[in-house]
């Protein structure tokens, strides 16, 4: 998509300025875009990207001239194709909404209404705004499904939004967008909510369908890699400010800012891996359920080898976090075994004694609902120093420091609540807690996921400190392949409750792959703008 | 089976079978008393000859079981059995059927209660949604403080202050709404008129509440946003993606002041002197003639259940996952 | 840790928990302090009413029904008691009745309904399936029937009606302590081998506890209200205690005659419900952001 020079037209199509926005929220107007200059040419595809707060989908949707409610434009302006969109009427913005300017939002299926068939919400705005009638805007809608790739593209239309998939779903809102040929297209994050391997289906259908119709477009999204594949140009933003923008390849290759080369931070972390024969934990042939019909973990095997880290890799849905209830206990295996340090660990929670527990520490996605708000660092890192270690007053108190020290926290942490620290600060007394207990292993289950790429490093590398310091051992469960790079010394891959691939990170991420393992890893965005290109000639040869 | 009717079908099901709990509940009052009835009602000095003939007549020294088959039976076809009043005599012609007394003032609660509705549910639904369209406004707020005062009024006292101004100083309405079989309509309504002014302000109250947030939750959906984004016009966006969802809340805010409507008609019956179901309620509990109290009671649980039980078929019918299954 | 956005919040000094409630007490709205004031002089009331009351509870001062006068503020009732002392009197007995009918009702249904939703398994399926029948019958008519089969006195209502409400409390406590059992925190207890008495008391009560606490408030009108109604119906408190519902059933023929004088313990309860919803409603509202804000 980057080379494009004849598709991007001269003449300004967006033309933003000095462009302030405040939001609402306890009584006061506090600022979410702090004057940004923004301009687009007809034809051309701009990414937005910046992590949360950064206020990227504020500007995107204020490139339609719209503010979510309790936001308002305080200063700049905004033209579009000549007419001011700040100063327009209700009427006028309305008339120009679903005809020249449209909207991708991230979930599909809550922008869907529940209420309609699909087709009949893909030609509502070109119908309604008399682009086309309906039969031929039904015929048009059919092309476009087919263009995107939609399975049955002349009857999907008939189906309700709740009966297709979301990766379909995002694409049928793709085609609504497109209906109305519209000069410009809003894509608000449209693959964050999908899986990798569904997230590059629909980024090709959404490319392919940009650049045929030559639409100019704002791409909004977190992720560099996605964003490369898609935009001629990128933008940076960050607490409201443009940091930087250049066109795609000389943004890849040479960024001017820091905060741009941190934005794939985790991409550079690689450990060195290192083999080892003493396992610690074994899972043997384990099967479990929650209903008793259907079976999330089917005959999986596992071991994992002391002082090590074991990723743990897969989609939604592949069993990943069930693997970790069984370990722990939750959710008691309908067969196999688990054995712990050569003893069989008693498959329900209730029938292993203290120590055992104390061994096994966890550690979650959600720093937010992992920590109670109502109880303060003292307690909930004082808990099981006290119930594991038998520590009291002074003591206690002093082995508190000591482990908010060794997660990098000072003591006047303290007494502070969950919510008074940052996400990356939760993040880091969860690890306090966990290791508290002096575990042999903890499970970390997907513990940076919800948290930007540069603290996600600092997180990362904080794992990998303690674990040099203390031989911990760590099952490590991701969707992250970057992740699982950064991490791991052996992987095991799982897909719908089987374990398709274990090994050392060396042999995973080599070829030859098995079938799944290929998939997965070749769906993985990189940062390079030729991927998506160069990945669907090499499937469309296979 | 279609998904819907299976849902309706094991909604109605368990509908029936949670009346069927309720008749146990309420029949089995009766059972708790210590000592029998009979003495309890005419009293330490009744010869046991009197309580024998009182039993008898009523039925009561048969099996609880027995009785309490005879009575839901009975229920069903609308026989409640005998009151109690009057019983205990030697003549059995005095002893009315509860039926008999229930009927006419059944038909009076519901003629009040149909004639609040009528004036309250489209008053409350447009406040409501005025409210929720101009939230924060002034409007709002003042709405919103009036409303929460209503709420938290005892209906005896919104009841007496009406009466005292609209009866007693401006003389426009009769402070009694004695009513009988030989009132004519029109002027049945407007005597039940100033119990159902007073019922219509309890109800909006709370049903305006339930509404404005209601439709504050429906509007703030991701689709609603996305019509809008579409270019559709206001009108378009409330008829077309907005109401098609509504149906389900709208049917949970009326069925809920509904059923309230049956408890509030209790207080506000006795302040009027209206002779309904509601006053009938009281004066056989102080008179402790427990057949017509539970059959009373068992014909406001019912309406109670019944009413909530159509708002949950109306949330079935028009669940769009439920009308077209993957 | 110089790249991560700390909070502002963090670095300010902790205010002792008086000075806390001071600065909320300041920032709450009009209504409110309005709703607060109006508690608070009813307390005053109930407290002390033998000292402020010109008269005894059943006393009888004069004529019945005689009007206002600068000796009787408010008149005399119909056998000629006066009605100021009766309202003062009335107070205590109203509020004190419903109080205590709400303390036993959250101790039936708070313990039983935060109990369930920590075990779960059948005794809450089938807590849940009988609260369901209950609550499908109005409290009024409930307590209607009850009352006349147990017969009129103040114990029988109280009891009655303290078990007819926790229905309602189980219901709110088991579904808020439901959705804060299912939290990662309390998982992460129970992985440690927390037992159950330590992860109600200490993981999920502190959490429940601002709702359980504007519940109380709201389950408090609501019974003050049905107490007042059965009284007003005459099933309820029993003369000749002085009790606002009944003292509104006792004058009500006045109203006929244009006397206003029923309407004042009508408005009495009015006013002490309408206050009790202006501080739940700030409170609910207050709580909601709570967490960030202790």
């Amino acid at each position: 998509m980057t080379n494009d020079k004849k598709r991007i037209r001269g003449e300004a199509l967006v033309e933003i300025r000095g462009l302030k926005i405040e939001g609402y929220s306890d009584d006061k107007w506090h600022p979410i875009i702090k004057g940004v200059d923004l301009s687009l040419k007809r034809g051309e595809v701009v990414g937005l990207i910046g992590e949360s707060g950064a206020g990227k989908s504020t500007l995107g949707l204020a490139a339609m001239g719209y503010t979510k409610p309790g936001c308002r434009i305080s200063a700049g302006t905004v033209t579009f194709d000549g007419k001011d969109l700040v100063n327009a009427s209700q009427e006028d913005l309305r008339k120009m909404w679903g005809s020249q300017i449209s909207y991708v939002a991230q979930s599909a299926s809550a922008s869907f209404n529940p209420a309609h068939r699909i087709m009949e919400q893909v030609v509502e705005s070109a119908t309604n705004h008399g682009v086309m009638n309906r039969q031929t805007a039904e015929k048009d809608a059919k092309d476009l499904f087919k263009r995107l790739q939609l399975p049955n593209p002349d009857t999907i239309g008939e189906r309700y939004p709740h009966q297709v998939s979301g990766g379909q779903l995002q694409r049928a809102m793709t085609a609504m967008a497109m209906s109305s040929r519209p000069d410009l297209i809003v894509f608000d994050e449209p693959t964050t909510a999908l899986d990798v391997t569904t997230q590059v289906e629909v980024l090709a259908a959404m490319r392919r369908i940009v650049d045929e119709f030559d639409t100019a477009a704002i791409y909004i999204t977190h992720d560099l890699a996605v964003v490369a594949q898609m935009a001629h140009r990128i933008m940076v933003l960050r607490y409201g400010n443009l940091v930087e923008q250049a066109d795609t390849r000389t943004m890849l290759k040479a960024p001017t800012q820091d905060y741009t080369k941190s934005l794939w931070a985790v991409r550079k972390l690689e450990k060195k891996e290192s083999k080892s024969e003493d396992i610690i934990l074994s899972i043997a042939n384990v099967d479990a359920s929650y209903s008793g019909v259907v079976k999330v973990l089917d005959n999986v095997t596992v071991n994992i080898p002391r002082g090590r880290t074991v990723a743990v890799v897969g989609e939604s849905g592949s069993g990943k976090s069930t693997l970790a209830r069984a370990i722990t206990g939750l959710l008691p295996p309908s067969k196999g075994r688990i054995t712990f340090n050569g003893k069989e660990l008693p498959p329900k929670l209730a029938d292993r004694d203290r120590d055992t527990l104390r061994r096994i520490q966890m550690i979650y996605q959600s720093a937010d609902t992992a920590l109670n708000p109502r109880q303060t660092v003292r307690d909930i890192v004082g808990r099981p120093v006290e119930f594991y270690m038998g520590l009291k007053g002074a003591a206690k108190d002093r082995r508190i420091v000591e482990l908010l020290e060794a997660i990098e926290l000072g003591e006047d942490f303290i007494d502070r609540y969950p919510g008074e620290v940052s996400g990356g600060q939760k993040q880091r007394i969860s690890i306090a807690r966990a290791l508290a207990a002096e575990p042999e292993l903890i499970i970390c289950d997907e513990v940076t996921s919800a948290l930007d790429q540069i603290v996600q490093e600092e997180i990362l590398k904080l794992l990998m400190k303690l674990q040099k310091e203390t031989q911990v051992t760590y099952l490590f469960i991701t969707h992250d392949i970057a992740t699982v790079r950064a991490i791991s010394d052996e992987i095991v891959v799982m897909y719908k409750g089987k374990v398709v691939q274990q090994g050392l990170k060396s042999q995973v991420l080599n070829p030859p792959y098995p079938p799944y393992t290929e998939l997965l890893l070749s769906s993985v965005p990189q940062m390079d703008p030729d991927w998506l290109t160069t990945l669907l000639k090499k499937r469309s040869a296979a | 089976m279609h998904p819907v009717l299976r849902t309706v079908l094991q909604r109605l099901g368990l509908g029936l079978a949670t009346l069927l709990a309720v008749s146990v509940i309420i029949f089995s009052t009766l059972e708790l008393l210590p000592g029998g009835f009979a003495e309890a009602i005419l009293g330490q000095g009744a010869t046991p000859e009197t309580v024998k003939i009182f039993n008898h007549q009523l039925g009561l020294d048969r099996p609880a079981t027995t009785r309490y088959i005879e009575w839901v039976s009975g229920a069903v076809t609308g026989d409640f059995g005998k009151s109690f009043a009057g019983a205990g005599g030697w003549r059995s012609e005095n002893v009315r059927t509860v039926s008999g007394i229930i009927g006419p003032r059944l038909y009076n609660t519901f003629f009040l209660a149909a004639l609040t509705a009528i004036i309250a549910v489209p008053l409350a639904l447009a406040l409501g949604l005025l409210t929720a369209l101009y939230r924060n406004s002034w409007f709002d707020r003042i709405a919103n403080a009036l409303t929460l005062t209503t709420i938290a009024s005892p209906e005896f006292f919104v009841a007496y202050v009406l009466m005292f101004f609209f009866a007693v100083k401006l003389r426009i309405f009769s402070p009694l709404s004695t009513v009988n079989a030989d009132t004519a309509f029109f002027e049945h309504v407007i005597r039940a008129l100033l119990p159902a002014l007073t019922l219509t302000l309890v109800i909006v109250a709370y049903m305006m509440r339930m509404t404005r947030a209601a439709i504050i939750g429906l509007l703030s959906s991701p689709y609603i946003e996305m019509a809008k984004l579409k270019g559709l016009t206001g009108r378009q966006v409330i008829l077309r993606h907005a109401l098609p969802n509504a149906w389900a809340p709208i049917a949970t805010v009326i069925a809920f002041n509904l059923a309230y409507l049956v408890v509030g008609v209790v207080v506000v019956e006795v302040v009027f002197v209206y002779p309904g179901i509601g006053q009938l309620m009281v004066d056989s509990v102080s008179s402790r003639d427990m057949p017509v109290a539970q059959a009373c009671a068992l014909i406001f649980a019912a309406t109670y259940i019944l009413l909530n039980l159509m708002a949950d078929i109306v949330a079935i019918v028009t669940n769009p996952r439920l009308l077209h299954p993957k | 840790m110089t790249t991560e956005h700390v909070d502002i919040r963090s670095i300010r000094s902790r205010r002792t928990l008086w000075q806390n409630t001071i600065r909320l007490l300041k920032s709450a709205p009009l209504s409110a302090k309005f709703g607060m004031a109006v508690i608070a002089f009813y307390f005053f009331c109930a407290l002390f009413a033998p000292l402020i009351a010109p008269f005894g509870e059943s006393e009888i001062v004069g004529k019945a029904y005689q009007a206002p006068s600068a000796a009787h503020w408010f008149g005399l009732d119909q056998i000629g008691r006066d009605t100021l002392s009766r309202v003062l009197f009335g107070a205590r007995n109203t509020i004190g009745i419903a109080l205590l009918t709400v303390c036993i009702s959250f101790s039936i249904g708070g313990v039983l309904g935060i109990y369930t939703a920590v075990t779960r398994g059948w005794l809450d399926q089938l807590f849940s399936r009988i609260v369901d029948i209950f609550m499908s019958i109005p409290v009024l008519i409930f307590a209607l029937m009850l009352l006349a089969m147990a017969g009129k006195s103040v114990w029988n209502l109280i009891f009655i009606l303290a078990v007819l409400d926790s229905t309602r409390v189980f219901r709110l406590a088991r579904n808020t302590a439901l959705s804060v059992a299912v939290q990662d925190f309390v998982e992460a207890a129970r992985l440690r081998g927390e037992k159950l008495p330590w992860i109600v008391v200490r993981e999920i009560v502190p959490n429940i506890l601002p709702l359980l606490i504007a519940e109380f408030g709201l389950r408090f009108s609501f019974v003050f209200l049905t107490i007042a109604a059965l009284s007003f119906l005459g099933v309820g408190i029993q003369p000749p205690t002085a009790d606002w519902g009944s003292m509104v059933a006792e004058s009500k023929t006045l109203i006929t005659f244009g006397r206003p004088q029923p309407l004042i313990p009508a408005a009495a309860i009015a006013l002490l419900t309408v206050a009790v919803n202006f501080v739940v409603d700030w409170f609910l509202q207050k709580t909601s952001g709570l967490r960030d804000d202790q």
